[in-house]
């Protein structure tokens, strides 16, 4: 009997026909689809993108060159250099490079730091146009700080009850 | 002389490119379609950067492929290998030439139109075994061969189909076809009624025909990359997509002339003017037809080889035979009427 069923089933083409009736419904549902550049999806404020080095309110640069970065980098993407300061003989770092290939964006860097100078912030889309490019130095990564500090401090603030 | 030669030579030329021309745009328009279509069932939104929502997305393809370089194997066959395109777009487009658009309107209204039909859709196959033969590739002569077998197989299913239409119609003028379909009660006289395992039968056999999904085994991107083509780039790789497309809008046509009464309007003819018939109702029986390709292409996963024949050889054409028979019977003791009934 099972069989009869069954051949009068493929005979029909019922199975065929439910699954048209299925893409059919399908293809006027709303599309998931997000037109990229025209349209972004919301970006959590913990989203861990491009680094900067911050400063304080006063224009003094956060970073006390304790390489605490360094060391916990799992990739090795970070190179400190530190020395006194000649003005006033703080210790403060002579190089601040970061590797943006070798970064996995794990986020430890902005963990370990007792002073939030290294962070990353939450720009995604940047490229490079030159080869020695990736390597982003000390300059450069306060000016990223410099411009973006008020986005870098309003995501931290959504965050600091966690912390 | 000059008359002579404008009879048979010009007006000919210009018929055919008044076919063929839309044919070709309908094709770019067909494949935009398609694209549109399947990301909508996808959930995506398909092609729509380029002119006002993607609309010139197949134009753009074409001025690509024809601006790329046809690369030539070194161990091909350059002869074979260069015809095989040819061989290909030559019929799918030489059939058009008896499609009745209206009941005025058809460039060659053959005694033997059928007849021509199944000779031009026959010789396609040639064009995919020379391709796949002559590019001298492994997955190419598999394309190849599956396809041969595939479309040899479902081209005996289709022409049974066609006796069945044939018997009840008495002609193998397509003209007279769609004439025997006319009747008061519309959309009810049309063939597929009478003959609709045969007409499911056929359509199904179409797009076996013409290696659309579920049947492209012969192009089977997962295990033989893109079969008998495999080894064609830029216009002449084009020239396939262009034949494979507009054979499908053949078969789209076709099954609406054959079974869905061609140009005849699916309304009574005492409905007034939607009941009158013409050529807009062809144009949307087989734009409905040509969905369906792209519907069942969404919808369902590639049959394997021997699944492929066995529906064919075990199904279709058994069932095909029965339905000459029953087509003779209906026939023979009047149980259809045909043309308009008087």
């Amino acid at each position: 009997m099972s069989r009869i069923t069954h051949y009068f089933k493929s005979l029909l083409l019922i199975e065929l026909f439910r699954g048209m009736g299925l893409t059919i419904r399908y293809m006027f549902k709303p599309k998931y689809t997000v037109r990229y550049p025209m349209e972004h999806i919301p970006k959590s404020n913990r989203f861990r993108g491009l680094h900067a080095l911050r400063r304080y309110a006063n224009g003094e640069e956060r970073c006390i060159a304790c390489k605490l970065c360094e060391a916990v980098c799992p990739a090795l993407a970070i190179t400190i250099d530190s020395a006194p300061r000649a003005s006033d003989g703080q210790r403060r770092t002579t190089r601040y490079d970061i590797d943006l290939f070798k970064c996995i964006f794990c986020g430890f860097c902005e963990e370990s730091c007792p002073v939030d100078s290294i962070v990353e912030t939450s720009i995604h889309e940047y490229h490079f146009e030159h080869r020695g490019e990736n390597v982003v130095n000390k300059q450069q990564l306060l000016a990223i700080g410099d411009r973006f500090e008020k986005q870098i401090a309003a995501d931290r603030s959504q965050d600091a009850a966690y912390r | 002389m000059v008359d002579q030669l404008i009879n048979h030579l010009v007006w000919p030329i210009v018929y055919i490119l008044c076919i063929t021309i839309p044919l070709i745009l309908a094709v770019a328009m067909f494949v935009y379609w398609e694209r549109k279509v399947i990301g909508w069932m996808h959930v995506r939104m398909g092609p729509n950067k380029i002119g006002p929502f993607g609309l010139l997305q197949a134009f753009a393809d074409v001025v690509k492929l024809l601006i790329k370089e046809v690369i030539l194997p070194t161990t091909a066959n350059r002869f074979l290998y260069y015809l095989a395109p040819m061989l290909t777009l030559v019929p799918a487009l030489a059939a058009w030439a008896v499609i009745p658009f209206s009941s005025k309107m058809v460039l060659s209204n053959a005694n033997a139109g059928v007849l021509y039909l199944l000779a031009m859709t026959s010789m396609g196959v040639y064009g995919i075994i020379l391709a796949g033969w002559a590019s001298n590739s492994r997955y190419a002569l598999l394309g190849a061969m599956r396809s041969a077998a595939q479309v040899i197989s479902y081209e005996l299913a289709m022409g049974l189909c066609l006796v069945c239409v044939l018997v009840l119609a008495g002609s193998l003028n397509l003209t007279d076809i769609v004439n025997a379909q006319a009747g008061h009660k519309g959309l009810l006289d049309w063939f597929w009624l009478p003959l609709l395992p045969v007409f499911v039968i056929y359509f199904i056999s179409g797009v076996a025909e013409t290696n659309r999904a579920p049947f492209d085994v012969a192009e089977g991107e997962s295990e033989i990359v893109a079969g008998f083509h495999v080894e064609y780039s830029g216009s002449a790789f084009a020239i396939f997509f262009l034949a494979e497309y507009a054979n499908m809008i053949l078969v789209s046509f076709l099954s609406a002339v054959l079974f869905m009464g061609g140009w005849l309007s699916p309304f009574p003819s005492s409905w007034g003017f939607i009941g009158q018939g013409g050529f807009p109702w062809l144009l949307i029986k087989a734009f409905l037809f040509s969905f369906l390709f792209l519907w069942f292409r969404a919808s369902f996963p590639r049959y394997r080889y021997d699944q492929i024949m066995r529906l064919g050889w075990k199904v279709f054409i058994p069932i095909a035979i029965v339905w000459v028979l029953v087509a003779g019977c209906l026939k023979y003791f009047g149980w259809v009427t045909i043309g308009t009934g008087v």
